[in-house]
C-alpha cells in the first residue's frame, strides 16, 4: 500500500516539477499581465491576503479584517478593487508574523500586518511600495515620571518596553540607548499589561497604535511624543509577497494609483487621523 | 602471587566473546552510518534544501546572533540552577505531606493531593503567564513585580508537582518489611521517614529525577513568552528583523549542549546501578 502511494506520488512530483519552469512565457504588456485573470494567484479567482491574530486597531475595527473597517483592512479591499476583485472575492488567512517568512509556499498573496520594509528582510521576502510611514511614539501612565518626558535623554534612565522584531525596539536600543536593557514583549497586549503592572515605566509602539492603545485600552495613559527615528532604512510598512513574487508589480500599480487619486489619503485621515498635535521628541 | 593461569578452553572462551563483541561493534557501525547517510542523502538532495539551509542553517546568521543568544542562555542556566534546588526540597516535602498517615495531617495531605493534581493539569506555559502578569496586577504591597521572579515561580511550581510524584513513587516503592524493621528497633515514624525509608527512596528515583532536570533545563524556554530574553526570545527577535531561522537552531544547540551530558550522565548511573543489582548478569 505504501509503496503504491509513493509509486503515486513520484509521477506527482515529477509533474510538479515539469510546471515549475512555466514562468518563463513571452513577456507580455504591463496592462495584460495585470489582467484580473493573468494574475498569479494561491487560489485562482480569489485574492487571499493575510494578517496576524489578533488583528490589532486602528489597523483593523473588532479584531476582523473582513469588515473593511481599520486602516489596512481598508487597504487591502482598495487595493483589491483595484486589481479588479469585488469585496467577497477577498479570503482573509490568519498568518502569525513569525510564521510570514517561512519558507516554502505561501498560502496567502500578500501579507498586510504593519510589517515595516527593510533590506534585510527583503533578501527573504518581496515588499511592495510603502502604504504608509510610521513615526515612533512613547506611552506611559500619567502621572509617571515618563509622563513627564520632554526629549529623549529623560527616557534614558526609565526602564522601556517594545514588541519583538519591531522598528520601536530598535528605536529604544538605537536611539535612545537606555541604561538597562529594554523588555521585550511577544505583542502589543503583554506590553500593555506590563505597563499597568509597574514592570515597565513606558512602551513604544508606532504612533497610530499608541494612540488607540493610550485613547482606549488602557485608562489614565497619555502619549508623552513622537519622533521619527533616524535610521538609514525608510519607516515603511509594506505588504509581504512571496520572494519573486509576479504579483509585486500589480500590486505596487493599484497603490500607485491609489496615492494618485487621494484614496490612500482619504482612507489614512478616515482611521489614522488623529495622529496630529502629539509634542515631537528630539 | 598465584602461578595459576588461565586454562587453554578459557582462552579459547575469551577469544571467541572478542570476536563476537568486534563482530557487533562492526555492524552496529556500518548500520548506523547507512541510515545517518540515507537520511543526509534524503534531506540534502530534496528540492527546498538549498532555501532550507539559506533560512535555518546560515553561517553569517549563526555568527551575528550568537552573542545575543549567549547573553539570553545565561538566563536560562541561572534559571535552572537557582530553580532546581528549590524544587527537590518542595518536592520532597509534598510528598512526605501525600504519604503522612497521621489523621492530624489529613488536611495537610489533601492539600497536597489537589496541589499536585492542579497544577500538573495546567500547562506550564500558561502558568508562567498567569503568574508573571497576575501576580503583579495584584498590586500587593511588597512582592516584586519582577518577571523573571515570577516565571521562575511558575517553573518551581509546576515542577514541584512532577517531581513530588516521583518521590512518592520511590517512597511507595519501598519495602513494608523495612519500615516495620525500623519500628522493632524502636524508630519514631518520623525516624524511619528519615533514616530507613527517605534516602533508600531517593537513591531508588535518581534517573527518574534527572530525567526531570533535563525537562527542566529546556522547559527555562517557556520563560519568553511573557517577554524575558532568554535565549529562545532572543533567537526570535533576531528572526523577526532578518526573516531568518538560523539562531533558533543556535539556540537549540545551547540547549542540547546543556542537556545531553546529563541525559548520558543519568543513562550511565542507571546501567551502573543495574549491574551492581544484577551481579554481572547483564
Amino acid at each position: 500500500m505504501r509503496l503504491r502511494r509513493t509509486a503515486l506520488a513520484v509521477p506527482l512530483l515529477l509533474a510538479a516539477a515539469a510546471c515549475a519552469p512555466v514562468d518563463d512565457e513571452e513577456p507580455e504588456t504591463a496592462a495584460d499581465a495585470c489582467a484580473t485573470d493573468a494574475l498569479p494567484l494561491v487560489t485562482p479567482g480569489t485574492l487571499t491576503v493575510g494578517t496576524d491574530s489578533p488583528a490589532y486597531e486602528p489597523w483593523f475595527v473588532g479584531d476582523d479584517p473582513t469588515n473593511g473597517e481599520g486602516f489596512e483592512s481598508a487597504v487591502a479591499y482598495a487595493v483589491a478593487e483595484e486589481l479588479g476583485f469585488s469585496a467577497d472575492q477577498l479570503e482573509w488567512v490568519t498568518v502569525p508574523f513569525n510564521t510570514s517568512y517561512k519558507p516554502g509556499a505561501k498560502d496567502f498573496d500578500f501579507d498586510i500586518n504593519q510589517i515595516s520594509i527593510s533590506e534585510k528582510r527583503a533578501k527573504v521576502v518581496d515588499f511592495s511600495d510603502g502604504y504608509y510611514q510610521a513615526a515612533q511614539a512613547v506611552i506611559a501612565l500619567n502621572g509617571s515620571e515618563a509622563a513627564d518626558a520632554t526629549s529623549l535623554e529623560d527616557l534614558a534612565g526609565l526602564k522601556l518596553g517594545a514588541q519583538t522584531a519591531t522598528t520601536s525596539l530598535t528605536a529604544i536600543t538605537d536611539v535612545i540607548a537606555p541604561e538597562t536593557d529594554p523588555l521585550v514583549f511577544e505583542d502589543t497586549n503583554a506590553a500593555k499589561q506590563a505597563l499597568l503592572n509597574g514592570q515597565v515605566d513606558a512602551i513604544l509602539a508606532d504612533l497610530p497604535t499608541a494612540f488607540y492603545i493610550s485613547a482606549v485600552e488602557i485608562e489614565d495613559s497619555t502619549i508623552v511624543g513622537q519622533f521619527q527615528p533616524e535610521t538609514s532604512e525608510t519607516e515603511e510598512f509594506g505588504m509581504l509577497f512571496e520572494k519573486d513574487s509576479k504579483l509585486v508589480p500589480c500590486v505596487n500599480e493599484a497603490l500607485a494609483t491609489l496615492r494618485e487619486d487621494g484614496t490612500l489619503e482619504q482612507i489614512e485621515q478616515e482611521w489614522l487621523s488623529d495622529v496630529v498635535d502629539v509634542p515631537e521628541l528630539q | 602471587m598465584s602461578d595459576w593461569q588461565p586454562s587453554a578452553r578459557e582462552l579459547e572462551r575469551r577469544e571467541v566473546r572478542r570476536t563476537l563483541r568486534r563482530r557487533g561493534v562492526l555492524v552496529a557501525t556500518g548500520a548506523t552510518v547507512v541510515l545517518v547517510g540515507a537520511l543526509a542523502v534524503g534531506v540534502l538532495s530534496s528540492p527546498g534544501w538549498p532555501r532550507v539551509q539559506a533560512l535555518f542553517f546560515d553561517g553569517f546568521h549563526a555568527r551575528e546572533s550568537f552573542d545575543e543568544v549567549a547573553k539570553g542562555f545565561w538566563i536560562n542556566v541561572q534559571l535552572f540552577l537557582i530553580c532546581q534546588p528549590i524544587i527537590l526540597v518542595f518536592a520532597l516535602a509534598v510528598a512526605l505531606a501525600r504519604t503522612a498517615r497521621s489523621p492530624w495531617l489529613v488536611p495537610l495531605r489533601l492539600l497536597a493531593v489537589v496541589y499536585t493534581d492542579v497544577v500538573r493539569g495546567i500547562p506550564t506555559l500558561l502558568l508562567v503567564a498567569l503568574l508573571a502578569f497576575g501576580v503583579p496586577a495584584l498590586e500587593l504591597q511588597g512582592l516584586t513585580t519582577s518577571l523573571l521572579f515570577w516565571a521562575g515561580v511558575a517553573l518551581v511550581m509546576s515542577y514541584v508537582a512532577y517531581v513530588a510524584e516521583v518521590f512518592r513513587a520511590g517512597i511507595d516503592s519501598i519495602h513494608p518489611s523495612q519500615v516495620n524493621s525500623a519500628s522493632a528497633l524502636g524508630l519514631s515514624r518520623a525516624q524511619t521517614l528519615r533514616f530507613v525509608v527517605v534516602p533508600q527512596a531517593v537513591r531508588r528515583v535518581v534517573p527518574p529525577l534527572l530525567n526531570d532536570f533535563v525537562s527542566l533545563q529546556k522547559d527555562t524556554a517557556l520563560v519568553s513568552s511573557v517577554g524575558i530574553l532568554d535565549a529562545l526570545y532572543a533567537a526570535r527577535n533576531y528572526g523577526g528583523y532578518n526573516f531568518n531561522y538560523t539562531p533558533i537552531v543556535v539556540a537549540a544547540c545551547f540547549f542540547i549542549v546543556m542537556t545531553v551530558p546529563l541525559a548520558r550522565y543519568t543513562d550511565w548511573l542507571q546501567r551502573r546501578w543495574l549491574e551492581r543489582e544484577r551481579a554481572g548478569a547483564l
